[in-house]
């Protein structure tokens, strides 16, 4: 196999929420190498320290010990202007899309932004229409019939696709996916991996899974993390950590997801426990 | 066969919105359980799955209206009765319902055994307290509760704890059928396990006769039921045993569900899954044919004319599309 270049690393990254009796490790010196057009998932329980991971490659949070190497270089965002230029780089789709559009805003607004954040601000409005119209075809949606639309007016399965066709449109390097499938149902699901899938093999962006459902991080990922208590517990490819289990706590993982080709087996949780 | 605990006969209920608008999304709907046996209902967001739930009560309120049909809980037509009537001695006493977010149902401010006293006490108010507490004691020792819940307030509780208190309450008085609305969804792996092994129990114990399990997670429905049945816009377009179902769908559009389940198991990512384009119809108007015509692959101008019947095979299942079994399985080899 042939060397990846590294798109995103992190050495020793830590997070320490509270002080003194009450200090919580949210995540505990992590380290790890996304490689340029991988897909990677970061599967965890409630509470595993999996979104403040994610919050902070996203660069919202700061972190409290190690460092993040962007494309080899240590990311600095300490200015404004840096972290701007961070986020060109950077995009995220969030579990709940109903909350991650500005309400008063309508669609081709949104998508303007976009435009307008890739530097297209200068380019002739016809231009800018046929951009529109292309992010929208590649996520199956019509253009016409969003134009002038309210993001309320829309599904939460068309919202969904929609923060795709943003995607899309700014074209980063890393797209960090938050539990971008659980408030929507198998059918859709299946189309938004899809659509991701596809993505990644046009753009060839690296793509962060957080998820907790085990499933889906096997069917989308080249490698899969499990977190537990802000550290990684296991990691490698998809294969070895799924069906190759080591550590007791992946094996627990799995045993708990109910399965159609196996016995689930339901004798492993005890609910005369605690 | 065992018992019918629960039988449902063409039962078709709407919303009506506020501009006098009827939407149909329960639309002749029938089924039925047997003693010891859960039945489980599939289907894609907004497809009705809910609203059946909610109509399976026989307790309607604005905007959800009852239209047709009836309802017959263990011999008891219950579809006439006062709405009063119902509230006192049915619900709780015959049929319990668990909707999803069942952990909300607890009040903040009460205790957990001042709540299951305000539950048997609205269908028998002469029951002392004292015996409210040793059933609630023993019927939680029981379940693997432990009595100490009893005495403590709802934030105190974990989200799975709370799930399974409210889940251990609605039994209380023993219910013959139990509805369990997406029970587990908002809980993760472990404490899904936990109530699902729960409600297994609560079957072998007796505390309920059958169950019907809503869900739109395919692993699970298949783990917990016996029999799926498949609803796609009011209407349930496939039944059969939950091996069938899953593993050899007759309905196109069964089909599409089961091709978009994701198992951690080996051979996973050599399948496509597969995604079912457009979206469900507008049940205010819904299509005069097959309702799913418009996304299906092999829809031809017939399907649109005329509403489709149920087809009934012997193998005790059936499904509603105007191709036969042979047809269809042809069509899916040929795709």
């Amino acid at each position: 196999m042939t060397e990846k270049k590294s798109c995103l690393k992190g050495v020793g990254l830590t997070k320490v929420f509270g002080l003194g009796r009450n200090k919580n490790m949210a995540v505990d010196h992590v380290d790890f190498d996304f490689a340029e057009g991988e897909i990677v998932s970061i599967v965890g329980e409630s509470g595993s320290g999996k979104t403040t991971l994610a919050k902070m490659l996203l660069g919202l949070i700061n972190t409290t010990e190690g460092e993040i190497y962007f494309k080899s270089k240590k990311r600095d965002i300490r200015s404004q202007k840096a972290k701007k230029e961070y986020w060109t780089n950077i995009q995220a789709i969030f579990q709940d899309p109903f909350s991650s559009y500005n309400i008063f805003n309508k669609i081709d607004a949104l998508f303007l932004d976009c435009i307008n954040m890739r530097g297209g601000k200068k380019l002739p409005y016809e231009k800018k229409l046929e951009m529109m119209t292309e992010a929208c075809s590649f996520v199956n949606l019509k253009f016409a019939e969003l134009t002038n639309k309210y993001p309320f007016e829309l599904s939460g399965g068309q919202m969904q696709r929609l923060m795709i066709a943003r995607i899309f449109l700014l074209k980063p390097q890393i797209l960090l996916a938050d539990e971008p499938t659980s408030m929507i149902d198998a059918c859709s699901r299946a189309t938004i991996l899809d659509m991701l899938l596809k993505l990644r093999n046009d753009t060839g962006m690296t793509i962060i899974f957080i998820t907790h459902d085990i499933g889906l991080a096997y069917f989308v990922s080249d490698k899969v993390f499990i977190m537990e208590h802000g550290k990684f517990v296991e990691s490698g490819t998809a294969d070895e950590v799924i069906l190759r289990p080591k550590e007791a706590y992946t094996k627990r993982l799995l045993n708990d997801v109910p399965k159609i080709h196996e016995e689930w087996d339901l004798s492993t949780v005890d609910i005369k426990a605690k | 066969m065992g018992k019918v605990i629960l039988e449902v006969n063409e039962l078709t209920t709407k919303y009506v919105t506020r501009f006098n608008e009827d939407v149909y999304a329960v639309d002749h709907v029938s089924l039925k359980v047997e003693e010891g046996k859960s039945l489980g209902i599939a289907g894609e967001s907004g497809c009705g799955k809910s609203t059946l739930a909610l109509s399976l009560m026989g307790y309607y309120f604005a905007p959800l209206h009852y239209t047709s049909g009836e309802i017959i809980i263990d011999g008891q037509n219950i579809t006439g009765m006062h709405p009063d009537t119902v509230r006192k001695n049915i619900l709780g006493n015959e049929i319990a319902y668990i909707p999803q977010a069942a952990m909300n149902a607890l009040n903040p401010t009460q205790k957990i055994i001042h709540f299951i006293e305000d539950v048997v006490q609205a269908h028998d108010p002469k029951v002392s307290k004292k015996e409210i507490y040793e059933l609630a004691r023993e019927r939680f020792e029981v379940l693997g509760l432990p009595k100490e819940v009893l005495q403590r307030y709802p934030v105190e509780l974990s989200g799975g704890m709370k799930q399974r208190t409210v889940i251990a309450t609605s039994v209380i008085l023993e219910p013959k059928i139990l509805i369990a609305d997406e029970p587990s969804s908002a809980l993760d792996v472990t404490s899904q396990k936990m109530v699902i092994k729960m409600l297994r129990y609560m079957m072998e114990k007796g505390y309920v006769k059958a169950m019907i399990f809503i869900t739109h997670e395919l692993p699970l429905l298949y783990n917990v039921t016996d029999d799926i049945m498949v609803m796609y816009a009011g209407q349930i377009v496939e039944k059969g045993s939950s091996k069938q179902t899953v593993f050899d769908p007759i309905h196109p559009y069964a089909k599409g569900l089961m091709g978009s389940i994701i198992v951690p198991e080996s051979g996973l990512k050599d399948t496509k899954l597969t995604a079912i384009p457009g979206t469900p119809p507008n049940l205010k108007k819904p299509p005069e044919g097959c309702r799913f015509a418009e996304r299906c692959k092999f829809v031809t101008p017939e399907c649109k004319r005329y509403p489709v019947d149920m087809k009934y095979l012997e193998s005790d299942r059936s499904y509603r599309c105007i191709f036969t079994e042979e047809q269809l399985r042809k069509a899916y080899q040929n795709d």
